[in-house]
């Protein structure tokens, strides 16, 4: 009797496991009559292998996050993104044998029907679009630390992605601003590479080409146990003149609040964006948060915490980066030294030749 | 109330940070002529062609853009990025024009 439980639990989970590679697969068989010139289905996404040492307990992850698209006729796209992971580390925190354990997520599985200029409706499973940082930075081909913000978690419950419905596009789009807009809603899953919470939020941006100035709000209702509402603000400018970019979000939850700011200077002044020292790019990013009733659970520190993250990144050609940071931790809780070192392969390809 | 002052408080180290660097990139960008050239001669290049200004408004804002594109896969790439940056319809037929002519 057991062994057949057994039986049926490892099918359902394979079940499950292979569930999103197939539904890709099907949607990647229908996009092939569909596919013109330009419009050949890619494979992209990256591998990377990420380092670090906290407090002393070093661990390492190897990751891959493959990502899929496939164009289905003229009005509608498929996506995905999944993502591949080990984690290892001493089995007594600092030492001992080595012990690693594998996680996969689909991050993202969804179908967007692209149904006029001014809206985008996306069915599936998406990435939550509170901020920028879910949507914009976790691929982990881009972000500059390897560490999220801790202010991450708010807004972004459970998993970071959510399984509903979504609408996006431009509302007004003229040579001076744009204003963009996003309004979503999630419903409550626990199904293992489906895990989302029931919730329900909106986004707005306002982007000035010429100035490469973007401003925006975020809201969410978490709709979920204990309903309660997160709200954030962002701010971004990456001006033409330099090679300076400037990221920031300020979010606000039920038992938290918090911000990060980050700067990253690539020095491509100096002879050129390929040149030996063009290469590099130090970045830096000031964190706070603030707590103010406890929130166990909420993923975010337990006490007042202020950190300061300082790194330096190497572009190599091909595609390939390397990035290292130092990071010093001030909280009640205790202070922290962070290393992190990370090596990144970005690739992207046509999935078949199809027509020149 | 303590809270939010203790806030306040915190506020002016990034604020200071943030106008350091800037200033910093801001000077450095005066001090060689050779790069504010190129600059400015890449963004009069901006101006009248609109593929380009599209792309560099939009393209490399949350990453560097892919070194090499196959024009096979440009239209996928841009729906995609119609779809994830939000752009709009206009950029992206102009990108797909400049990317892929």
């Amino acid at each position: 009797m057991r062994s057949i439980i057994s039986a049926q639990l490892k099918q359902t989970w394979f079940s499950r496991f292979t569930l999103g590679f197939r539904v890709t697969g099907c949607l990647l068989l229908l996009s092939a009559p569909l596919s013109s010139a330009q419009n050949v289905p890619i494979v992209s996404g990256a591998l990377g292998f990420f380092d670090s040492t906290n407090t002393g307990v070093n661990f390492f992850q190897p990751v891959a996050a493959p990502v899929v698209v496939a164009p289905l006729g003229r009005h509608f796209l498929a996506e995905s993104r999944f993502d591949l992971r080990g984690f290892y580390e001493p089995k007594n925190g600092t030492s001992g044998p080595i012990q690693g354990s594998f996680f996969r997520s689909t991050q993202y599985l969804q179908l967007d029907y692209l149904a006029s200029e001014k809206i985008t409706l996306v069915a599936g499973r998406f990435l939550t679009p509170f901020g920028t940082y879910n949507e914009r930075l976790t691929a982990i081909w881009i972000p500059k630390f390897q560490d999220a913000p801790l202010i991450f978690p708010i807004g972004t419950r459970t998993t970071g992605s959510s399984n509903g419905v979504m609408a996006r596009g431009v509302l007004l789009a003229r040579p001076l601003f744009h204003i963009d807009y996003i309004g979503y809603f999630s419903a409550s899953s626990s199904v293992p590479q489906f895990q989302a919470g029931r919730a329900a939020g909106d986004r707005i941006d306002v982007y000035f080409p010429g100035k490469r100035v973007e401003i925006g709000t975020s809201y969410g209702r978490f709709l979920q146990g204990t309903h309660n509402n997160s709200t954030g603000v962002h701010f971004w400018w990456q001006p033409y003149r330099f090679p300076l970019e400037v990221r920031s979000e300020y979010a606000h939850g039920q038992h938290a609040e918090g911000y990060w700011i980050e700067t990253a200077y690539r020095l491509s002044q100096w002879k050129g964006p390929d040149s030996l020292f063009g290469r590099l790019e130090p970045v830096f990013r000031m964190q706070q948060t603030f707590r103010n009733s406890p929130g166990p659970g909420d993923g975010l520190p337990a006490a007042n915490t202020q950190q300061a993250d300082f790194g330096l990144d190497y572009h190599f050609p091909h595609e390939v980066r390397l990035n290292t940071s130092y990071s010093r931790k001030f909280s009640s809780t205790g202070n922290a030294n962070i290393w992190d070192v990370s090596l990144t392969y970005r690739f992207l390809f046509p999935m078949w030749r199809g027509h020149q | 109330m303590n809270h939010h002052r203790s806030t306040w408080k915190h506020l002016p180290l990034p604020l200071l940070i943030f106008l350091l660097g800037s200033w910093l990139a801001w000077a450095q960008s005066v001090k060689t002529p050779q790069a504010g050239t190129k600059a400015t001669a890449q963004h009069a290049t901006v101006v009248t062609n609109p593929g380009e200004r599209a792309f560099q408004a939009n393209c490399g804002r949350c990453h560097n853009p892919p070194e090499q594109l196959s024009p096979r896969i440009t239209g996928t790439v841009l729906r995609h990025m119609r779809v994830r940056a939000l752009l709009s319809p206009q950029d992206e037929h102009d990108i797909l024009k400049y990317l892929a002519p």
